[in-house]
């Protein structure tokens, strides 16, 4: 008995005295971003505002990015790979438990990959999974995985936002109910408006210093500054207006971490719509862009050169702006050699950020210098979907896109861009199978030259990932590796 | 000079600038302004640009210029529309009051009246897209009823005088006497009518630009010009400054100028006055 009383002494004094520490700091915080998620199930939809508000916070895969974008053990905290390269037996972390309190072993994994991989899975991102041959429950902590080919970025796959463990128990209402393994539980959804979530106290890992998030959805870029300034919100993830930043840099009560993302912002031209059949076509408007003046002009200086589909900030990226570089003489002459001396009109459809809106009134000024019209029209995301991206009705487009290390889009002939190269579409196939990196390297560099020679797409920059924050946050992650805002490490100095 | 007359000239000056701008630009503008120029975007004021650059570094006098034109013509043609299509259905219905045609053109009349214009506009240009031309049919729509109510009252009070009576009894159908007698006794109204509204178009062309529903790029379009600087708001407010004024001073002068007329068109003010 006195024993138990000195025992609730102590850990009464120490719960006192660590409220006495933490008594200045904050323990919550309202990170604001553009774009609300439609639903909350990140391995049925391909919008990244899904993984913004879940990744790592709720969810977690087998294995993870880490800040730097580096694959890093999540869920698995290790792996054997056969001698084939075919076999992955991951060692599942013991205690894990999901949000409602059941446990996380071999069979939920074996549930969400089977289910991600299923026929009718409405996983976006399929192509994963595509791979994977059977998945085995060894024991409850191990779980056997096996390709039908070997596969090196197996390993990378199972850490997109796509991958995450889910449980079968709470898939139902996984849309509004979101429940994983992560440091944060889902608690509320006021649509519109806000996400909140709290602390997991039962978190297997290091528990997150927060006690509380509030996701805030503010899509006006105006609004978003005034927020910001007004200080009603903590942070803003993925700052929209460019513009603004030098104000905040200047303002003592805000820091502004402007980051590397996997952003890749192209000038998508309709590959199987004429006149963009013709590569000579695709090379003059390529020789047409003054990509410097993209950046500085809608993004006021934000943003790296690109010259092919590939992260500059990636050891393989190899630099083929050379390629395209701006020359309206040659683009002109292109023209003409394609037998559109007097230029042609297409359309051009612009999707809501900035980067499109405002690059999309340069780039047209820039193309009509060379004899191209274009028809600027101005869609909502859910237009651009439909038209652009699944009706594959424009000719020229703006998107960043954002997925990390997405290159292999252009080995699907169905894609909305419509490149059909099978010489590419072999390489990416044999690329998938090589496990060796040196050789990997070799292929990714020939992809990326593949691409760029065949003018596949006007290749524009790389995306700024701008947050600005208030000054005394610490923890948040300055690139964006992949769509995500991970709290977990994130708390208030004093 | 009168209250009314002053008002007529400082409106008919004002609206003479911008209509003045409007027609320099067909010949002659300082800078192009489709033409980008990035490295000297937000500038301020100066020699070069007397009302400065906006982001891309086009000169803002030559965009408000330009602006202007679209402003014009889009009002213009919407209170055409209005006119052309509300006058004609205004005298019918005052020349049969009371029949089922007075009671279907006017009620229908109510219809379009009773829904908020821009939310209209708004749902046109979602339906057919979003260009200059959908601007001007919506904004020309809601101008029908407007001048058909307008007609309808004035030549009511117009069909009980005795030379109208005096044009009947000689034998002139309807139609004829609306044209003859009614139309040019109800003129004045109209015009100061379509004074106010054009001003108005010039409103409602400048919100819809505003909201991105109005003339699309590169046309330059006031209300996307003050979009356009919003978030520059507080370091560059020359962008939102001058465009704010163009359409200011050009709504205040044709407000003015409308008052002014009414003021000397309007026989009964006239006589109150002597």
């Amino acid at each position: 008995m006195i024993f138990n009383s000195f025992k609730t002494g102590v850990v009464s004094a120490l719960a006192l005295a660590a409220s006495m520490g933490m008594a200045q700091a904050k323990s919550d915080i309202v990170v604001a971003m553009q774009l609300e998620p439609p639903h909350l199930d990140p391995t049925s939809a391909a919008a990244g505002a899904i993984d913004s508000v879940l990744y790592s916070n709720v969810f977690e895969g087998l294995t993870r990015f880490a800040s730097d974008g580096a694959v890093i053990p999540g869920l698995a905290e290790s792996w054997d790979i056969s001698e084939d390269g075919k076999t992955y037996t991951f060692h599942l972390r013991n205690g894990v438990k999901f949000h409602d309190g059941t446990a996380m072993d071999a069979e939920d994994v074996k549930f969400s990959l089977d289910r991600a991989r299923a026929e009718d899975s409405a996983n976006a991102q399929k192509a994963l999974f595509k791979g994977i041959e059977a998945v085995e429950v060894v024991d409850p902590a191990t779980v056997k995985v096996t390709l039908s080919a070997p596969n090196g970025s197996f390993l990378f796959n199972m850490a997109w936002g796509d991958a995450v463990i889910v449980a079968p128990e709470s898939i139902e209402n996984i849309k509004t109910k979101p429940v994983g393994t992560g440091a944060f539980q889902f608690s509320n959804w006021v649509q519109g408006d806000k996400i909140d979530l709290t602390k997991n106290a039962d978190y297997w890992g290091t528990p997150a210093k927060l006690d509380k998030v509030t996701f805030k959805f503010i899509s006006d870029p105006t609004a978003a500054f005034a927020a910001v300034m007004a200080q009603d919100v903590d942070a803003f993830a993925g700052f929209p207006a460019p513009e603004n930043l030098p104000q905040f840099e200047a303002d003592p009560r805000f820091q502004v971490l402007v980051g590397s993302t996997e952003g890749e912002t192209i000038l998508a031209m309709n590959n199987k719509q004429p006149p963009f059949d013709n590569v000579k076509v695709r090379e003059a408007v390529a020789h047409a862009i003054d990509r410097q003046a993209i950046i500085d002009g809608a993004m006021f200086g934000y943003g790296t050169p690109i010259g092919t589909h590939f992260a500059p900030h990636n050891p393989d990226y190899e630099d083929l702006t050379g390629l395209s570089g701006y020359d309206p003489e040659l683009s002109k002459k292109l023209l003409a050699e394609a037998g559109f001396a007097d230029g042609f009109k297409t359309t051009l459809k612009l999707p809501p950020p900035s980067y499109a809106r405002r690059g999309g009134e340069i780039i047209a000024a820039q193309l009509r210098a060379v004899g191209i019209e274009t028809e600027i029209s101005n869609l909502e995301w859910a237009q651009w979907l439909e038209q652009a991206f699944r009706g594959k009705d424009f000719g020229l487009t703006i998107v960043s896109h954002t997925e990390p290390f997405d290159i292999g889009i252009y080995a699907r002939p169905d894609y909305y861009f419509q490149y059909d190269n099978p010489t590419f579409q072999k390489l990416m196939d044999d690329l998938n199978a090589t496990t060796d990196p040196a050789q990997r390297s070799a292929m990714l560099k020939q992809a990326q030259e593949i691409i760029a020679k065949d003018y596949v797409n006007g290749y524009l920059f790389e995306l700024a990932y701008p947050t600005v924050a208030n000054a005394k946050i610490r923890g948040l992650w300055k690139d964006a590796p992949t769509q995500a805002a991970d709290m977990t490490a994130v708390y208030w100095d004093q | 000079m009168t209250g009314g007359n002053r008002n007529l000239w400082i409106g008919a000056v004002l609206t003479a600038i911008f209509a003045g701008a409007a027609v320099i630009s067909f010949l002659w503008v300082p800078y192009d302004v489709t033409a980008l120029d990035i490295a000297n975007k937000i500038k301020s004021p100066s020699l070069a640009h007397p009302l400065g650059t906006d982001h891309f570094g086009r000169d803002i006098l030559s965009m408000i210029m330009v602006g202007a034109r679209t402003s014009i013509a889009v009002a213009l043609v919407a209170v055409g529309i209005g006119m052309g299509i509300g006058v004609p259905l205004g005298l019918a219905a005052a020349a049969k009051k009371g029949s089922l045609l007075d009671e279907l053109i006017m009620r229908g009349n109510d219809l379009v009246f009773a829904f908020p214009s821009l939310l209209i506009a708004i749902m046109i240009t979602a339906v057919f897209g979003a260009s200059a031309l959908n601007a001007i049919i919506a904004i020309g729509v809601f101008n029908i009823p407007v001048f058909a109510r307008l007609t309808r009252s004035g030549a009511l009070s117009l069909w009980t005088r005795d030379y109208v009576m005096a044009a009947r009894v000689s034998g002139k159908g309807a139609a004829r006497i609306s044209m003859e007698h009614i139309l040019p006794n109800v003129l004045n109204l109209l015009i100061v009518q379509g004074t106010i509204q054009f001003s108005l178009g010039i409103l409602a062309e400048a919100g819809l630009s505003y909201v991105g529903l109005g003339a699309q790029p590169p046309i330059p379009s006031w209300g996307r010009m003050l979009a356009d600087s919003q978030t520059m708001i507080s370091f560059a407010p020359h962008m939102a400054l001058f465009p704010g004024l163009a359409i200011l001073l050009t709504v205040l002068g044709l407000n003015l100028m409308g008052d002014g007329l009414r003021d000397l068109l309007d026989p009964k003010l006239r006589r109150a006055r002597a």
